[in-house]
């Protein structure tokens, strides 16, 4: 069945439906430059809102597994490539990605030049879009996007509804879901953690009552201005002096909380191969990061942050700490998932911390 | 960190002669090393023996020294500039070695000379198998169980041990060299024995055997602040057991999830940083198909072929950022050459697949061993860009130039079940088309993976070519079967064959229904920043990328893969005239496949095309860029071959016209107008049976030169002497002969060749010198060693030369370059042409260092239109140099390639060449040799076995041996012959031969008690043919040099007896000899 994808400014391209043939939502469109990990990407929450374009153009290759799932239902909105693999072949595969999409309900359109589109964005930055039918008019679809105010409270759709533990006998985490990845949850289980997962909108006193040992403040999607609870409730955990760690749409919530400001990107960085440098060690991380919003640099002055890691690229901040609480906080990934694993070192950063702070606080 | 100021001049050291294993990626590596430190602000001193790279021009380092990489020479020129650094990773193994060797022997400590990069110790690390197992160990990294062995029976103790399959590894050779797998004692016995006598150490390591694992490949990077990325992951199509270099392999990593994909990733890095790399580093690592279970297989701690290729496929310079690691900087502090606007110390993220394809001698070395090892046997490869993998694989295989265009070939349909079947599981060197013709006769998928442990998805996808093709030949005519076929690459040459259609005709009506391919860029980053890289692959998708500008544009093509008979060389003239065009306001457009070569650095033309050199191919760049016109005769025959379909479609050939290019390429067009020239050619006849073949016998006399028409480039021919030779070769030789291809005979001139390089402008003619060749004409051209200035010709036959090669330029209209063939006649001193080729040729390298003339610039020029004169060139040979001699000598890769007669003849086997200058012939000989590794010993044995008709000759060379001190070693009948003249010989048994207590040649030539042989062969008998055989071949893979043409042995005594003392009696002027 053939589909067209329709962009805001009118730019269209025409394709073959994959996964729910009815007409998507209107999204946000985003391009995604990793190489391997599609199942994670597209069930990773903070794309929730988003169609996103895999660069890559062979799509679906080791199908879909049982295990590298970023959350149990995808939250995206639709899913644009190029080629789409009917026959896929890895020991770890269940089924295909064209069923997988199928059964999720999750519109998309293959065939498309995808290269064609990814500079487009690249050029006007991002636009929002639409997958209709193919007879659908250009015109139409794109003043219709137009009309459609953007989306707001990205996060409150994607964050968990109750809380809930998953008991260990490490330290307690408590992590604050804005959308959280599962290989969060994976990282701190793994390292022996009891993880407490509480909506983002909890409240400080909620937060409190799970008496943690530490907050992990986590990814999600939007515009981070949306969470005002969460805000606060991030503000009043800093000033208890509870060792903190943010990552991703958490970093931006930590700036937030300090007074400093974000601002929406051009396109933002949505990948498995952007350099982090490290301004204390000079030394260069490969991170995975999917982010549109970013902290304004301009803005931390007087927050009592400090920027700790910088984009090699664009310069653009990826790492802060705070001068005077135990908080940290970075714009990637260090769960990778999908990416690559150089900075895992930093949740073990974080639970170092931890342990300072008690040591600092029994000394 | 900032770059080194403490250093300031710098040793490079090159990879030598182009041998299987080694070849133009360290051309390219090398290039961009110079061209990356002078940038930096650093002198650089290059040494390397290989004329034919654009490494060894002048102009791309300081200094460039062509001279044998060996411990002396690289001694004398440390000593000489006293450089304040040494940079030995990128040339290779070669480079390594001799970098260790130099540290080793004290030499670098004495001179104070810093190794840059890598240190010898992590070099020792990654390389010493023992050594890395141990580090493997340490780091808690997996590696195939394995032990190192000495002997044949500790290898068998071996195998038992580890249990078998099992692999031999022979320590430090190149591309795995006499290595293999083995399922049995049997085998393995066999195995260990050859790996032990390749390996210089003679050691081998015996391994677990990995076999159908997929094979996956990092390419992986260093600094100094412990920065490490990986900037390519390839996956081996072909799984474990076959060579990577053997393998077909793509990039991205296909069949990987990102947990298997991170979890390799992991390890990657790991390595590096526990080696302590600095710079490029490629880790190979076998995977479990079925779990996440891996083995590391080896690392090499250096750029290599595989990193050639990495560059290529993503557009990160591997080796130009490796050399700037080396003095210091860091990847942080790099900007990325292709975006600059993004840091090099980044993944590059690719959107597109990239198919690489190796490309075999085979169809040179018929009798050769086509199974795939663990042994390299590739002498180059294609790479192939597209958005499918069908389109990159499609795109891959018209890029070889093996005469196929699809994976449907004829030659397969005819094949048993059994046949296909056969190659399938004996990984011949065409599996691919076996498995195609399988899947075409209705064969699972799942029995070809079981079969193969090729990857599912890499044969689904073969098999959805197929069955395009499939539809192509069953509906034609049909547009929407045109629209999915050409999606996917589908050629038109197989499109229109299969319609029964004009190549032409097919073009026009794809071009009428709009299936036009467009063109992408490759960024490194998968369009995340916007780029300038002028680097560009077709692909049937949507938008185009590549935007003509209006300046006035040439498109060069270039020579396709690396083969015998077609070499760097080629790459080289490429190169040069794109720099040419560059410099006279051009902008200079190239089109080539071969990821290992200068030519195809995105920074070298204003715009790189990567794509196949076929018509179709090459129509869709001009169609884009409306050139001028096209160069194509620079490009070897790959090229010229393209000049009549673009003629045919009104596409100016700028230089020598089709016409010109006929007149060389058709035998009868050639002998009109040399008849016209006045120009003595040797008189062929063509017979179409063999009555008449005995009857132009009788006509030119005995000897005569004899090959069937259908084969090109020497395959086949052979020199016959008398009617029973005739009669032998009209019988084994000849299948079939009929009136489309008949007999070709021509007098064989016994003389001496002469060969020349000239440039013409249609006018003026100008010859930088003339070469002699040491073998006598029957050895082709590419596998004699070549003399500048030329030994034996009298300034009579110079002039006569000259006035030919004037004569030929002029009467060919010849605009650019052209080499002729000559054969100057023994007795007569008659001078014939053998060829004129008017083109670029393997020797203009050789020739242009060797006399110092530009000539792909000069021939640039007047192919653009600038007269000779205006260049500052008049009509006339340049000045003999009188202060040096330069000598051209062929390198071999038979120690590669089982089952390939080592006898030098007709058909060109050599697959590089090293030169060597001194101020005498004989010392520049020496050099020569030793580029390619002969070695000279003085005071030794030499064997000698040769046939009857060369007993008298062979009597000369073993005197002279004899007189200069050397024992004499040779079997039955040479022996008696000698004796009978006065030599004290000491017999050798033939295998052949009874054992008679006496040593037998083989053991003879295994324990090196001779360390020269010499043996001719007779006319092709196949009973003493064998003897002969096993001679050579044992000969060549321990390291022997066996010399099979007698002028090969005299030029070899000359330098010997340059470098020894002959002890003679007083005697009388009138005593005799």
């Amino acid at each position: 069945m053939n589909k067209r994808i329709v962009l805001e400014d009118g730019f269209s391209l025409v394709g073959q439906a994959i996964g729910s043939e009815e007409d998507s939502p209107i999204f946000e469109a985003v391009f995604n430059t990793s190489m391997t990990g599609y199942q994670e990407i597209l069930s990773d929450p903070s794309y929730y809102g988003q169609g996103i374009i895999f660069t890559n153009p062979l799509i679906g290759n080791v199908g879909i597994n049982r295990d590298d799932f970023e959350a149990l239902d995808p939250s995206l909105f639709a899913v644009i490539l190029s080629s789409l693999c009917p026959t896929p072949s890895n020991f770890r595969c269940k089924m295909t990605l064209g069923d997988f999409l199928k059964q999720k309900k999750v519109p998309g359109i293959a065939n498309v030049d995808t290269r064609a589109l990814v500079l487009h964005l690249r050029d006007k930055g991002t636009l929002r879009g639409k997958i209709v039918d193919v007879s659908s008019s250009i015109d139409d679809v794109a003043a219709e996007i137009q009309e459609t105010p953007w989306l707001h409270d990205h996060s409150a759709k994607v964050m968990t509804k109750k809380a809930y533990e998953i008991p260990a006998t490490g330290k307690r985490i408590v992590l604050l879901d804005f959308g959280a990845k599962l290989n969060i949850v994976h990282t701190l289980v793994d390292r022996n953690c009891a993880v407490i997962v509480v909506p983002g909108s909890s409240s400080l006193s909620d937060v409190l009552s799970y008496s943690p040992d530490g907050i992990l403040v986590s990814n999600g999607p939007g515009d981070p201005q949306d969470n005002k609870g969460g805000i606060e409730t991030i503000r009043g955990l800093i000033e208890k002096d509870i060792p903190m760690f943010g990552i991703c749409l958490g970093h931006q919530l930590i700036a937030l909380s300090k007074g400093a400001k974000t601002y929406k990107m051009k396109f933002g960085h949505r990948g498995a191969n952007q350099p982090v440098i490290d301004l204390k060690t000079g030394k260069v991380s490969i991170t995975s990061q999917n982010h549109g919003y970013a902290v304004d640099a301009d803005s931390l002055e007087g927050t009592g942050l400090l920027p700790t890691h910088l984009n090699l690229n664009d310069r653009t901040i990826e790492g802060l700490r705070d001068e005077r609480h135990p908080v940290f906080s970075v714009q990637y990934h260090p769960e990778a998932a999908a990416g690559p694993h150089d900075s895992f070192f930093l949740i073990d950063q974080f639970l170092a911390m931890i342990d300072e702070k008690e040591g600092y606080i029994h000394a | 960190m900032p770059k080194r100021t403490d250093i300031r001049k710098i040793l490079v050291i090159g990879s030598g002669p182009i041998v299987i294993g080694q070849a133009a990626e360290f051309d390219y590596s090398g290039t961009q090393a110079c061209k990356a430190l002078r940038e930096e602000g650093y002198e650089v001193v290059l040494i390397n023996s290989n004329p034919a790279t654009i490494m060894t021009d002048r102009d791309i380092a300081d200094k460039v020294y062509i001279e044998p990489l060996n411990l002396e020479a690289a001694k004398r020129v440390i000593y000489k500039e006293r450089p304040d650094a040494i940079l030995g990773t990128l040339g290779g193994q070669t480079g390594l070695n001799l970098t260790m060797d130099l540290a080793r022997a004290g030499i670098l400590e004495q001179f104070r000379v810093e190794v840059l990069g890598t240190s010898l110790e992590a070099i020792n690390r990654a390389s010493d198998r023992e050594l890395f197992k141990k580090l493997m160990d340490d780091i808690k990294e997996p590696m195939a169980q394995s032990l190192e062995v000495e002997t044949v029976k500790e290898a068998l103790e071996a195998g038992r041990k580890i249990g078998y399959p099992v692999v031999v590894r022979p320590f430090y050779t190149l591309g795995g060299t006499g290595g293999g797998y083995a399922d049995d004692e049997k085998a393995l016995a066999e195995i260990s024995e050859s790996g032990l006598s390749v390996s210089p150490i003679h050691k081998c390591l015996i391994e677990k055997s990995l076999r159908g694992y997929k094979e996956i490949e990092y390419e992986v990077m260093r600094d100094d602040k412990d920065n490490a990325i990986v900037v390519c992951a390839m996956e081996n199509v072909d799984p474990v057991g076959i060579h990577t270099g053997d393998s077909i392999v793509v990039a991205p990593l296909q069949t990987l999830t990102d947990k298997e994909n991170q979890m390799l990733r992991d390890v990657s890095l790991k390595i590096i940083r526990a080696l302590k790399i600095t710079g490029g580093c490629n880790v190979q690592i076998a995977l479990d198909p079925l779990s996440f279970k891996y083995f590391i297989i080896e690392v090499n701690p250096r750029v290599s072929r595989s990193s050639a290729l990495a560059s290529k496929a993503t557009g990160y310079p591997i080796a130009e950022i490796s050399a700037k690691l080396s003095v210091g900087l860091t990847l942080d502090e790099i900007l990325n050459p292709i975006t600059k606007k993004s840091y090099c110390c980044f993944e590059p993220s690719i959107d597109y697949i990239v198919t690489k394809y190796p490309r075999f001698p085979f169809d040179k070395f018929g009798s050769a061993d086509r199974e795939l090892t663990t042994q390299m046997k590739a002498t180059g490869e294609v790479m192939a860009i597209g958005r499918t993998f069908e389109e990159s694989f499609n795109k891959a295989i018209r890029s070889l130039e093996v005469k196929r265009d699809s994976l449907f070939d004829p030659a397969f349909s005819e094949k048993k079940d059994e046949e296909l079947w056969k190659m399938v599981q004996d990984c011949d060197y065409e599996r691919p088309f076996a498995i195609a013709e399988l899947f075409r006769r209705d064969v699972t998928i799942k029995a070809i993976h079981e079969a193969t442990m090729i990857d599912t998805f890499f044969l689904e996808k073969i098999r959805n070519i197929v069955e395009i093709e499939k539809e192509v030949q069953e509906k034609p005519d049909d547009i929407e079967v045109l629209r999915r076929a050409k999606k996917i690459s589908v050629s038109d040459s197989f499109i229109a064959r299969s319609w029964k259609m004009n190549e032409m005709a097919l073009e026009s009506l794809r071009k009428k229904e709009g299936i036009v391919p467009v063109f992408k860029m490759v960024d490194t980053c998968a369009g995340e920043f916007e780029s300038a890289t002028p680097y560009f692959y077709s692909t049937h998708e949507m938008e185009n990328e590549s935007i003509p500008t209006n300046r006035e544009k040439v498109v060069v093509l270039g020579s396709g893969p690396i083969r015998i008979g077609q070499g760097v060389e080629f790459d080289f003239a490429t190169v040069h005239s794109i720099f040419a065009l560059r410099k006279l306001g051009y902008e200079a457009i190239v089109i080539n496949n071969n990821p290992e070569t200068v030519s195809t650095d995105f920074s070298v033309s204003d715009k790189l095309y990567f794509e196949p050199l076929t018509i179709e191919d090459v129509m869709n760049v001009i169609d884009l860029e409306k050139p001028l016109g096209v160069i194509v005769q620079f490009g070897g025959q790959t090229a010229i071959n393209l000049a009549k379909a673009l003629d045919e479609r009104g596409i100016k050939i700028l230089g020598t016209s089709l016409q010109g290019i006929d007149a060389g390429e058709d035998r009868d067009i050639f002998e009109k107008v040399m008849e016209k020239l006045q120009i003595p050619t040797p008189i062929g006849r063509t017979a179409f049976n063999i009555e008449e073949a005995r009857k132009i016998s009788k006509e030119l006399g005995y000897p005569l030169i004899i090959r069937p028409s259908y084969v090109l480039g020497g395959r086949a021919m052979q020199v016959v002497n008398d009617d029973r030779e005739l009669e032998i070769y009209m019988k084994t030789a000849v299948k079939e002969i009929t009136h489309d291809s008949p007999i070709l005979l021509d007098k064989y001139i016994v003389g001496r060749e002469v060969e020349v390089d000239a440039i013409s402008d249609g006018e003026d003619v100008y010859l930088p010198g003339i070469m002699s060749q040491i073998e006598r004409a029957g050895v082709h051209s590419g596998d004699s060693t070549s003399v500048y200035p030329p030994l034996g010709l009298d300034e009579k036959t110079k002039e006569t030369i000259l006035d030919y090669t004037i004569k030929i330029g002029r009467g060919f209209n010849i605009k650019g370059l052209f080499n002729i063939q000559f054969d100057v006649e023994a007795k007569t001193g008659k001078v014939y042409v053998i060829e004129v080729n008017p083109r670029s040729s393997r020797t203009v390298p050789y020739l242009s260092k060797a006399t110092d003339v530009r000539m792909c610039e000069i021939a640039t020029g007047a192919v653009m239109g600038r007269s000779l004169k205006k260049q500052g060139f008049a009509t006339g040979m340049k000045p003999e140099r009188k202060d040096r001699y330069f000598v051209k000598c062929p390198a071999f890769s038979f120690s590669k390639i089982r089952g390939v007669d080592t006898t030098l003849g007709p058909e060109m086997k050599s697959t590089g060449e090293s030169m060597g200058s001194d101020v005498s012939f004989e010392k520049a000989l020496a050099k020569a040799l030793l580029g390619t590794n002969v070695t000279l010993p003085l005071s030794s044995n030499v064997l000698i076995t040769v046939s009857d008709d060369t007993k008298k000759e062979a009597l000369k060379i073993a005197k002279k041996f004899f007189a200069i001190g050397y024992g004499i070693y040779a079997t039955s009948g040479t022996a008696r012959f000698l004796r009978e003249n006065g030599l004290i010989v000491r017999n050798a048994r033939k295998v052949s031969e009874e054992a008679d207590g006496t040593e037998d040649v083989l053991s003879l030539i295994r324990t090196k008690k001779v360390t020269y042989v010499i043996n001719t062969q007779p006319f092709r008998d196949k009973v003493s043919s064998l003897d002969g055989y096993l001679i050579r071949r044992v000969a060549w893979e321990n390291g022997i040099f066996c010399m099979t043409c007698l002028d090969t042995a005299n030029a070899l005594l000359s330098v010997l007896e340059n470098e020894s003392y002959s002890f003679e009696p007083l005697k009388g002027e009138e005593d005799e000899d």
